[in-house]
């Protein structure tokens, strides 16, 4: 298959950055995500790679060739589009064949390969049907026939699940990944869905403001975010961001609450005054020994557990996930503890994460 | 009508039905609406109607008053159309007639030799009809073609001076017809392509494209490029998607550039009048010049009329499917 390098490629439209210049290696069979908000550039990024979009700068090198300047038909990847881009004036079977049939294959192969992708698509029933009378999902499924039935050495995905309704793209966001590990294809996959993103990523590219944020595991970006923005994004809700002032290896957080510093972080943090504080949803537990106080503004029920909008004072709001049996009437006030292990801590200036001892 | 507003329709609503399809009021509006736009159009229709009993009435009938709804069918009209004819004499009238009866003439000089008359040849109409079809076929082919193109370059690639250039396009059609046929008169002179087939065919070109450009550029418009992008990396060039992609998916806007190309070319009358004379004289003003031929021949007029609307009925007809769409385009994507 093909490792993809992406060296300094950035995207200018005058001295506007659609893409700032990025470095990045998509190795053989892996599955890229690339997340962000819209306008963070990670679609023109994936357009950079396919060809439909022309760099402003860097180079983009297939299995150690440069195709920067290559016509996209001459790169050997596979695009799904968003809402399918199916041939609304051909049927099925001839939408299938379409790249086959460019690349001037025999009548006998192009019939064997569409047999092919279709069983593992299962849409052989839908071979004779326009595209327009299709599903969603269906429509989808022969757009992703489409792509494998060439073996291409790369699949490029530009929010493929974006047009489904919330139960099909758990179906297909399944099947996706399932194609994944079956044809161990190199992946690049754009979404702005986080959930999709840490479900399916074997490595995540968190993008803002044309900006690379994070490169990491769905893992790391989830326990490890790298900056503010990162910590926001993923998770919802996103983490818990409280600026305090640290004074006496105490963090003081509105509300007269204080949070003592983990012994691991004490060195890391040595010498600073403000700091911010992050951590998950599911990183506090309510305990009524616990060092820090709050009253219940709002309780959400999300099925197997419930999440609990603390106000700890100030009007500052976090969120705690809680036991779905126990029961918090709005404004009871209630206490509350972090794991140590799950706590974070950001420069409230820069934004970066501060690193522990030890990483980094 | 009044306990609508409380109490709902009378009879059940089955499905999702809007509120204006049921309310008793606005029913009836529609209704009288409905009633109108049938009484407008067969006003409009009138004149057609008329056109087409007159172009099968015998000269007497057209003149006579009250007009005569009820009435023998003749073909004269068309005879005296499409026939040069010469009064024949007395000898060579009855052998004629002897063959009428053997079943040897046609139906066009049979109705001619009621009228003591002997057909010569075709009148200069058919030649210029055919003179309509050649230049308004092809005129418009090129309009369409050339327009599609463009079409396709402003709709899809960065043109500098893009608008500047749409709008030049377009100025083309400001100007009246009748403001530029006396520089076209003198132009054509000169470079001798007055009165000829390829002088005309050249002038609705021109005429046509701006109207084509715009119109199929809304159209192109309209496609998504991924159809495009996805026939690029699919490993086909620009040139083959634009053929295997664009086109069958422009094919509405297409139908419809071409009728309103073709209608525009075939009915086009100042140009066709002031720059032809004999060989390349079109249809439209045939028809009007045989109003100073001596006699009026209505029903000859009204025969060539009729005659003349039917390519474009034809044509209209067999692209009404894309027709209707392309009409509303914007508003119903195909």
């Amino acid at each position: 298959m093909a490792t993809i390098e992406l060296n300094k490629i950035e995207k200018k439209f005058g001295d506007l950055h659609a893409v700032k210049p990025l470095d990045l290696t998509i190795h053989d069979g892996e599955f890229v995500v690339l997340l962000g908000p819209s306008g963070c550039g990670k679609t023109t990024t994936l357009r950079m790679i396919s060809g439909l979009e022309t760099v402003t700068g860097g180079r983009i090198l297939l299995n150690g060739h440069d195709v920067t300047w290559k016509h996209p038909s001459e790169r050997d990847m596979a695009f799904v589009f968003q809402f399918y881009a199916l041939y609304t004036h051909l049927s099925v079977w001839q939408n299938i064949a379409f790249p086959l049939q460019a690349q001037g294959e025999k009548r006998e192969v192009i019939d064997r390969r569409v047999k092919e992708v279709v069983e593992i698509l299962r849409i052989g029933h839908l071979l004779r049907a326009r595209p327009g009378k299709l599903s969603g999902g269906d429509q989808q499924r022969v757009a992703l026939a489409r792509a494998l039935v060439r073996r291409p050495a790369a699949f490029l995905m530009d929010e493929p699940l974006g047009a489904l309704d919330a139960e099909l793209r758990e179906t297909m966001r399944a099947e996706i990944k399932n194609l994944h590990i079956a044809q161990h294809a190199t992946t690049v996959y754009v979404t702005h869905d986080q959930i999709e993103a840490v479900a399916m990523g074997e490595r995540i590219v968190v993008m803002s403001k044309a900006e690379v944020q994070q490169v990491g595991t769905p893992v790391e970006v989830y326990y490890d975010p790298a900056n503010l923005f990162v910590a926001r994004f993923i998770g919802s809700p996103g983490m818990n961001l409280l600026t305090g002032r640290l004074a006496d290896d105490q963090v003081h957080l509105p509300g007269r609450n204080a949070y003592a510093v983990p012994a691991a972080w004490k060195r890391a943090l040595g010498g600073r005054d403000a700091v911010v504080l992050g951590f998950r949803p599911e990183a506090a537990h309510m305990d009524p020994n616990g060092t820090l106080t709050g009253e219940v503004f709002a309780t959400d029920m999300y099925g197997g557990y419930s999440l609990l909008h603390v106000n700890i004072g100030e009007d500052e709001i976090v969120h705690i996930r809680s036991d779905r049996q126990a029961s918090y009437p709005i404004r009871t006030p209630v206490r509350f503890d972090i794991d140590a292990e799950m706590v974070r801590f950001f420069h409230p200036v820069t934004e970066e994460a501060v690193r522990r001892e030890g990483t980094r | 009508m009044a306990n609508f507003e409380e109490i709902g329709p009378r009879t059940p609503v089955v499905e999702a039905i809007r509120v204006d399809q049921v309310n008793p009021r606005a029913r009836a509006v529609r209704r009288i609406v409905a009633f109108i736009s049938l009484a407008v159009a067969l006003i409009m229709l009138l004149p057609v109607f008329i056109m087409g009993i007159t172009a099968f009435k015998t000269r007497s009938e057209v003149v006579s008053s009250p007009p005569k709804l009820i009435f023998q069918p003749t073909l004269e009209g068309f005879v005296y159309l499409l026939t040069d004819r010469a009064v024949a004499s007395s000898s060579r009238l009855k052998e004629l007639e002897k063959k009428a009866k053997e079943g040897k003439l046609g139906l066009f000089a049979r109705i001619a030799l009621e009228g003591g008359q002997e057909i010569t040849g075709p009148s200069a109409y058919v030649y210029r009809l055919w003179n309509s079809v050649i230049i308004a076929g092809i005129s418009t082919v090129f309009s369409v073609l050339l327009g599609l193109l463009a079409a396709y370059a402003f709709s899809r690639f960065k043109v500098s001076g893009k608008g500047d250039l749409m709008f030049f396009i377009l100025s083309t059609r400001m100007l009246p017809p009748v403001v530029v046929t006396i520089p076209l008169f003198l132009m054509y002179s000169a470079i001798r392509l007055h009165d000829t087939r390829l002088g005309m065919i050249l002038l609705y070109i021109v005429f046509n494209l701006s109207f084509s450009v715009w119109l199929l550029k809304g159209f192109i418009d309209e496609i998504p490029k991924e159809y495009e992008e996805a026939a690029l990396v699919d490993g086909y060039s620009r040139l083959q998607a634009f053929f295997k992609v664009v086109l069958p998916q422009a094919v509405t806007g297409i139908a419809a550039t071409t009728v309103f190309c073709l209608i525009f070319a075939w009915n086009e009358y100042a140009f066709a009048l002031m720059l032809t004379s004999q060989r390349a004289r079109t249809a439209p003003p045939s028809i009007a010049t045989m109003l100073g031929r001596g006699g009026i021949e209505w029903s000859a007029i009204a025969a060539g009329s009729l005659g003349f609307l039917i390519p474009v009925v034809i044509v209209t007809f067999a692209l009404r499917k894309y027709l209707l769409r392309g009409v509303t385009f914007g508003a119903i994507r195909g």
